[in-house]
C-alpha cells in the first residue's frame, strides 16, 4: 500500500489556512491514486509530529505544500516527521533543485518514507501560475495583450524565496504567452506597490506565490497595488489602478491544479500513480477549452 | 449454509483453527473439536461442524466480523472498535454481548457519543453524535455519512468561531453520522480528533512516547526556541499555569500525559479524557512563546485606590473572560460585575484618556 501525505503550516487564527490543503487531498483521493491520502500541519492537527502514526501503508510520500526550500522543508518538518539521518546535503540543492530522499522515520520504523521536496519550486508549479491567469480572466488562452506578475516574499527572510519566484517569472516568459512577465516582491525592490511601473500592457494578471490566502495575499497586497484602501471592503477584478487593469488572482495555491503538482512530487519520488495526472488536470479546469 | 459459516470452516481446516472470544475450532486427529464456554463437540466431520455452528451462530457471526469485516490489517482500528463495544471485557461471553448490542453499547470519546448495534447478520453499525444530544431524536439533527464531513463540523464553535485546537471542549453540535461502519467510524473520529486513536492505541499497547515539557521546549527552535529561557532553576509553577490554564478538562479533551520532565510531575491534573495527550500542543507552545515574554518582567508597586466592590468587580471580569461566560451574561444584568454597562461604568469612573486604571500610568514617567 502508498500513502500520501500532504504537510502544509497551518494556523491557530485562520481556518482558510488550510483549505487549499484539503482541496488538493480531496482532488487526489478521488482519483484513488493513492491508498491513503492524509495531511498533517505545524499549526493544526494533526501535528507533522504526529501524521505518519495515522497512515496505515507501508510506503509513504510525504509532499511539503510549502513555496521555497528553507527552514521548513530542511529543520523543521525532517525534525517533526523524525526522519532517521535526515542531512539537508542529501537533497544537494542549488535552493530550487530538491527532488526527494528516502529514510526511515523514527516514529514507524516499518515503513519507508520519501520526503519530497516543496510544491513551489516544482517546475510544473509554473503551469499552475499559467492555470490562475486562466482561471481569474475566465479566459483559456489568456496571454496576449497581457502582462503577468509573479509575486513573493523577497529575500528577506528566505533568499530561496526569491530564487522560485524568480525561476517561474522566467519559465512563463520563456513561453512566449504573455506580452510581459515580471517578479516582484513583498519587501524589496521591483516592489509590488509599484506594479503598474512594469508594464506596458493595459492587463496585468498577479498571482502570489503563496500556498494559501492569509494576511499577505488577502490585505497587504491588495492595499499595496492600491486595488482597495481598506481590504475589508473587497475590490474589483479587474481593478483599474493608474491606467491598467490588474486582476488579482489571490494564492496561487488554492489553484485546483495545485493537486497535479502534489501527484508531480510523489511520482517523481517513485510513487504509481497511474493516469492521476491527467485526470488531475482535466478535472481542476475551470475554463472550458476552446471546442468544449 | 451461511457464508460466513463456510469462511469459519475453511478457516478450521488451517493450522491452528479458530479461536476467539470464548469460540474454538481445529482440526483433531479425529475430526473438528467445537467448545464454546457453554459446550464441547468432538469428532464432528466437515458438515457436522457446520450444522453444529449452526447452534452457535451468535459465536460464528462474531468471529466473521472480527476476522474478515474487521481483519487485522490495521491493529489501532482493530482495538478501537473492540474497545466501543467491550469485546475484551473477559468477564462477558458472546451471547450476553449481543444481548446488550442489540439494545446497543455507549462510549464516549472525548465529545463523540457512539452507539454500536447489531444487524441480523452480526454487522456492526456504528452512530456517532455530539455527546450532549444523546438523547435528540434524529430529525433534530443534520444526517451526514462521508467521515470527511466531519472536517467542517470541527472547524466552527457553536458561535461560529475558529477552533484552532481539534480537542478544545468546544466542538459544536446539531449532526449525527446514522450509520457508519467500522472503519468509516474511525475515519470520522479521526477526523474530529486527528491520531486519537493511534495515540489511545499505543498507550494501552506500553508504547505511548510521551515527550515532556522540557524535551518538547528543547527541540523547538526559530521563533519558538525562546521558550526554553522561561525555565529557570528547580521551579516548574509556571508550566503547572500553563496546563491550568491550556490543558484542563474544561478545555481540552485530551488527558494530559506530559509532565515538566521524565522526574518531575506538574502538580495539575492531567484529567480524565479517554486518549492521551503526548506532548504539548503548537497552540500551548505558541502562548507559552507570549508568556516567556510577558514573564520576563519584573513586577512594579502600583497604587490604586479601588473601592472593595470595584476590586471584586475586576476579579468577576477576569473569572468571565477565562471561563468563556461573556456572552452568556445578559444585557440588563447589571448585578454581574461583568455586564458590559458595569465594565463601562467602571471605565468611564476610573481610565483616564489614555486608558491608565486610576490615572496610573503603566511605565514609571519620572
Ligand atoms: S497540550 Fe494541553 S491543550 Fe494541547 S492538546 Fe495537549 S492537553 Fe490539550
Amino acid at each position: 500500500m502508498q500513502a500520501l501525505v500532504i504537510v502544509a503550516h497551518g494556523s491557530h487564527l485562520n481556518p482558510d489556512s488550510s483549505t487549499p490543503t484539503y482541496d488538493h487531498a480531496d482532488t487526489i483521493r478521488e482519483v484513488g491514486a493513492f491508498d491513503e491520502v492524509r495531511t498533517g500541519f505545524w499549526k493544526e492537527e494533526p501535528s507533522i509530529r504526529e501524521v505518519l502514526r495515522t497512515v496505515e501503508s507501508d510506503e509513504v510520500y510525504v509532499v511539503p505544500l510549502f513555496i521555497s526550500e528553507g527552514y521548513f522543508t530542511e529543520q523543521v518538518i525532517p525534525r517533526e516527521l523524525r526522519l532517521d539521518g535526515w542531512d539537508v546535503a542529501d537533497w544537494d540543492s542549488d535552493g530550487l533543485s530538491a527532488t526527494h530522499v528516502t529514510l526511515p522515520a523514527g516514529d514507524v520504523p516499518e515503513k519507508t518514507v520519501h520526503y519530497c521536496g516543496p510544491v513551489g519550486t516544482h517546475e510544473a508549479m509554473t503551469d499552475v501560475i499559467v492555470r490562475r491567469a486562466e482561471s481569474v480572466t475566465e479566459d483559456p488562452d489568456v496571454g496576449d495583450g497581457f502582462g503577468l506578475a509573479v509575486v513573493g516574499h523577497g529575500t528577506e527572510r528566505n533568499e530561496n524565496s526569491a530564487k522560485a519566484i524568480e525561476y517561474h517569472a522566467q519559465r512563463v516568459r520563456d513561453m512566449d504567452r504573455f506580452d510581459e512577465v515580471q517578479a516582484l516582491y513583498m519587501d524589496e525592490d521591483p516592489e509590488v506597490d509599484d506594479v503598474t511601473d512594469y508594464f506596458d500592457a493595459d492587463d496585468i494578471v498577479v498571482v502570489p506565490l503563496f500556498v494559501a490566502d492569509g494576511f499577505h495575499t488577502q490585505e497587504d497586497i491588495p492595499e499595496d497595488m492600491g486595488l482597495t484602501d481598506d481590504y475589508r471592503t473587497g475590490y474589483d477584478v479587474p481593478t483599474e489602478v493608474d491606467g491598467h487593469r490588474i486582476w488579482y488572482a489571490g494564492a496561487v495555491g488554492t489553484e485546483g491544479l495545485m493537486a497535479d503538482v502534489v501527484l508531480e512530487r510523489a511520482a517523481d519520488a517513485g510513487a504509481d500513480i497511474g493516469d492521476a495526472l491527467e485526470v488531475v488536470r482535466e478535472r481542476t479546469r475551470k475554463t472550458p477549452m476552446a471546442g468544449d | 449454509m451461511a457464508d460466513y459459516i463456510d469462511a469459519l470452516v475453511d478457516a478450521a481446516a488451517d493450522g491452528d483453527g479458530v479461536s476467539l472470544d470464548g469460540l474454538h475450532v481445529a482440526r483433531t486427529g479425529d475430526g473438528y473439536r467445537l467448545e464454546t464456554p457453554s459446550a464441547e463437540r468432538d469428532g464432528l466431520s466437515e458438515s457436522a461442524l457446520s450444522d453444529a455452528l449452526s447452534d452457535f451462530d451468535e459465536y460464528a457471526t462474531n468471529w466473521f466480523f472480527w476476522s474478515r469485516v474487521v481483519g487485522e490489517s490495521s491493529p489501532q482500528r482493530r482495538a478501537f472498535l473492540r474497545w466501543v463495544e467491550g469485546a475484551d471485557a473477559e468477564d462477558q461471553s458472546v451471547p450476553a454481548r449481543y444481548d446488550a448490542l442489540r439494545d446497543g453499547i455507549e462510549r464516549e470519546w472525548g465529545q463523540l457519543h457512539v452507539t454500536v448495534t447489531l444487524d441480523d447478520d452480526g454487522q456492526r453499525h456504528y452512530e456517532l453524535r455530539h455527546v450532549n444530544e444523546a438523547d435528540r431524536e434524529h430529525d433534530d439533527l443534520d444526517t451526514y455519512h462521508e467521515p470527511l464531513a466531519a472536517r467542517q463540523l470541527a472547524t466552527y464553535d457553536e458561535k461560529g468561531r475558529y477552533r484552532p485546537l481539534k480537542s478544545g471542549n468546544n466542538l459544536a453540535g446539531g449532526w449525527v453520522f446514522p450509520d457508519l461502519d467500522g472503519r468509516d467510524l474511525v475515519e470520522t473520529v479521526e477526523t474530529f480528533y486527528p491520531a486519537s486513536v493511534p495515540n489511545w492505541y499505543r498507550e494501552r499497547e506500553g508504547t505511548l512516547d510521551v515527550e515532556h515539557w522540557v524535551d518538547t521546549i528543547g527541540r523547538q527552535t526559530g521563533m519558538y526556541s525562546v521558550v526554553k529561557t522561561w525555565n529557570r532553576g528547580d521551579g516548574h509553577e509556571h508550566v503547572d499555569w500553563v496546563a491550568e490554564s491550556c490543558c484542563d478538562d474544561s478545555q481540552c479533551v485530551k488527558r494530559r500525559e506530559w509532565q515538566y520532565d521524565d522526574e518531575t510531575d506538574l502538580d495539575v491534573d492531567g484529567g480524565d479524557g479517554a486518549f492521551p495527550c503526548r506532548e504539548p500542543c503548537s497552540l500551548v507552545i505558541a502562548a507559552s512563546r507570549k508568556w516567556t515574554r510577558l514573564e520576563g518582567e519584573n513586577t512594579q508597586t502600583y497604587e490604586f485606590e479601588l473601592t472593595p466592590s470595584e476590586k471584586e468587580q475586576l476579579e468577576a471580569i477576569v473569572d468571565a473572560v477565562a471561563d468563556d461566560r461573556t456572552d452568556d451574561i445578559r444585557e440588563a444584568d447589571v448585578y454581574e460585575g461583568a455586564n458590559r454597562y458595569r465594565a463601562r461604568f467602571l471605565r468611564a469612573k476610573l481610565f483616564d484618556d489614555d486608558g491608565n486604571l486610576c490615572g496610573v500610568p503603566t511605565e514609571d514617567e519620572s
